[in-house]
């Protein structure tokens, strides 16, 4: 199949960008999205031009590198689905494809498709961890976890951290992501002691990176590759409050 | 015992490497711009002006006003008890606590109520708003360049029009308060009697009908309001409980647009006059 590719290309951070086609033929209906892209930069190196930066690592939707707005939707239309496992086969002969990276301040487009996105580690710095006695491991049966919270936890740390959440988010939050890296670790019993200070800081560093705040539209949930449920910026909102009402932080 | 903090999750150090990568793709970035992260003092303080904590005081100053809302309803349907009932219950909110509280201290004390609960709405919707609109380079959802999909994958039309739906509701308020609350805009004729009011207001076309487009946005705004407010004080606990509470939030909106309908249009329609 033959596809036009409307994609934005930017020198670097502080040049101007925009929007430009380019034809590709030969595609495969079994080629992965960035395959295609692959090809694309083939095409490109072989005429002597720059190839389209664009970020990928695992190709298996499990890195969380991949950042594609493909036709206006993180990730492209299929739900659930990282930009690296979708395939062409969604697609028809002859489409138009506009490819846009993630649109946030917060997140600076260092070239073409390709975002800095470290805004999510200080994040994650901010209260991402608990405090754990080093030495011999610990009995395996000391702390019980009930099978809801194991759960919960896992369900929250699935979050791969690609920022989809941000890109489609109209207020520009990553209300998503905090949650589910704070729900991660505050469902289990580990991370209990500083469940509190934790909310604090994650939320607060979410605000002094920039990110909007949650109006609970649920475009978030939406695009998520993983399916982070809403839910999880509930329950942080829930915990900042519960630590601004107890006074131990 | 020594603790030590351990990093809970391997993506700090992943990225760590990739941003890396991106310093040899970019040289001009360096270590050095790399904002600093702050734990421990001040964030009590830092909290109370995040953006969750805003989104909390939207919500319980809305959720003041709802219920207002609900006896507001009430009150306007015992106009179908006749002029002196309505004209009664008038009286009666300004004489109830006497001799306890002056004559209209419960109302004065409902009106003060309800305009801190407008202006702490009001005060945190604009700053929210500045600071998502700052969030998304001033465009919201139309950042993009592409035109496909600019309505997003499965937001409701409520949930986008909470802001302008709300000034418009805010606009509503004060008109209507110089209309029925104050008796100074009276199209139909001004009167003491609040009951004799609603009647000549609402023998009007285009007042009946701008009541009427003002309650459908008051309806949309409840309907992402109120499910949004119980999500931002941390009621969302499911993917269950987001489904009910959507769908109670669907039923307060229902009940106050249609409860509220009703007086100008039966009075429209002549059947109480
Ligand atoms: C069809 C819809 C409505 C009707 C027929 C109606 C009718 C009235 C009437 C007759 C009064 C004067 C009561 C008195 O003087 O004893 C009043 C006052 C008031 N209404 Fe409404 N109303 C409606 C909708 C609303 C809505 C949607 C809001 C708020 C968003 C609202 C807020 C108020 C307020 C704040 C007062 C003033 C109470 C006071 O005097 O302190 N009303 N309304
Ligand atoms: S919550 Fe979902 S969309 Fe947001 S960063 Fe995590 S995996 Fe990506
Ligand atoms: S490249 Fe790893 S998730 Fe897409």
């Amino acid at each position: 199949m033959n596809v036009t590719l409307r994609l934005w290309r930017q020198h670097d951070q502080d040049a101007a960008g925009r929007m430009v086609s380019y034809g590709v033929d030969g595609i495969s209906a079994d080629m992965s999205f960035l395959e295609m892209l692959d090809v694309l930069n083939e095409q490109l190196t072989a005429a002597g031009d720059d190839p389209v930066a664009f970020d990928n690592d695992c190709r298996e939707g499990i890195c969380g590198m991949c950042s594609l707005v493909i036709n206006g939707i993180a990730h492209g239309p299929e739900g659930r689905t990282a930009s690296c496992q979708l395939y062409m086969r969604h697609f028809h002969d002859g489409d138009t494809i506009d490819i846009e990276p993630w649109r946030s301040p917060s997140f600076p487009i260092l070239r073409d498709l390709i975002v800095d996105r470290s805004a999510f580690d200080r994040i994650i710095q901010a209260g991402g961890y608990i405090s754990a006695p080093t030495g011999a491991a610990p009995d395996a049966a000391a702390m019980l976890v009930p099978k809801k919270d194991a759960d919960r936890a896992f369900d929250a740390a699935i979050c791969i951290g690609c920022g989809a959440c941000v890109a489609a988010c109209p207020n520009g939050s990553a209300m998503l992501f905090t949650g589910a890296k704070a729900t991660h670790l505050g469902a289990l019993p580990q991370g209990q002691i500083e469940r509190n200070s934790r909310a604090l800081a994650m939320g607060n560093q979410h605000d002094a990176e920039g990110f909007g705040g949650c109006t609970e539209i649920g475009e978030c949930t939406a695009v998520c590759p993983v399916g982070i449920p809403l839910d999880m910026i509930s329950r942080l909102n829930g915990d900042v409050l519960s630590a601004l009402r107890h006074n131990s932080t | 015992m020594s603790m030590a903090v351990s990093a809970a999750w391997g993506m700090a150090k992943d990225r760590a490497c990739a941003l890396s990568l991106r310093l040899v793709r970019s040289p001009d970035r360096s270590y050095g711009e790399v904002m600093v992260v702050s734990n421990g003092t001040g964030q009590r303080s830092r909290a109370l002006r995040s953006s969750v904590l805003l989104h909390a005081v939207m919500a319980v100053s809305g959720l003041i006003m709802v219920l207002f809302l609900l006896a507001h309803m009430y009150g306007n349907l015992k106009i179908f008890e006749g002029r002196q009932a309505f004209d009664g219950y008038s009286e009666y909110l300004r004489e109830v606590g006497e001799p306890l509280l002056p004559r209209t201290g419960v109302l004065w004390i409902i009106r003060v109520v309800l305009l801190i609960s407008v202006l702490v709405h009001i005060y945190a919707a604009f700053t929210l708003w500045h600071r998502s609109r700052a969030a998304t380079a001033g465009a919201g959802g139309w950042r993009y360049e592409t035109t496909k999909n600019r309505r997003g994958v499965q937001r409701s039309y409520a949930s986008f029009t909470m802001r302008w739906g709300g000034v418009v509701v805010g606009l509503f308020v004060i008109y209507h308060l110089l209309h029925l609350s104050a008796d100074y805009v009276a199209p139909g004729g001004a009167s003491s009697s609040p009951y004799q009011r609603m009647v000549n207001g609402f023998s009007i076309w285009w007042v009946v009908l701008s009541y009427v487009i003002a309650l459908i946005a008051l309806g949309f705004h409840l309907r992402h309001g109120v499910w949004s407010a119980f999500a931002s004080l941390g009621g969302n606990s499911s993917v269950a409980r987001r489904r009910g509470l959507n769908q109670l939030a669907t039923v307060v909106a229902l009940l106050i647009l249609v409860g509220f309908l009703i007086p100008p249009l039966v009075i429209f329609a002549g059947w109480v006059r």
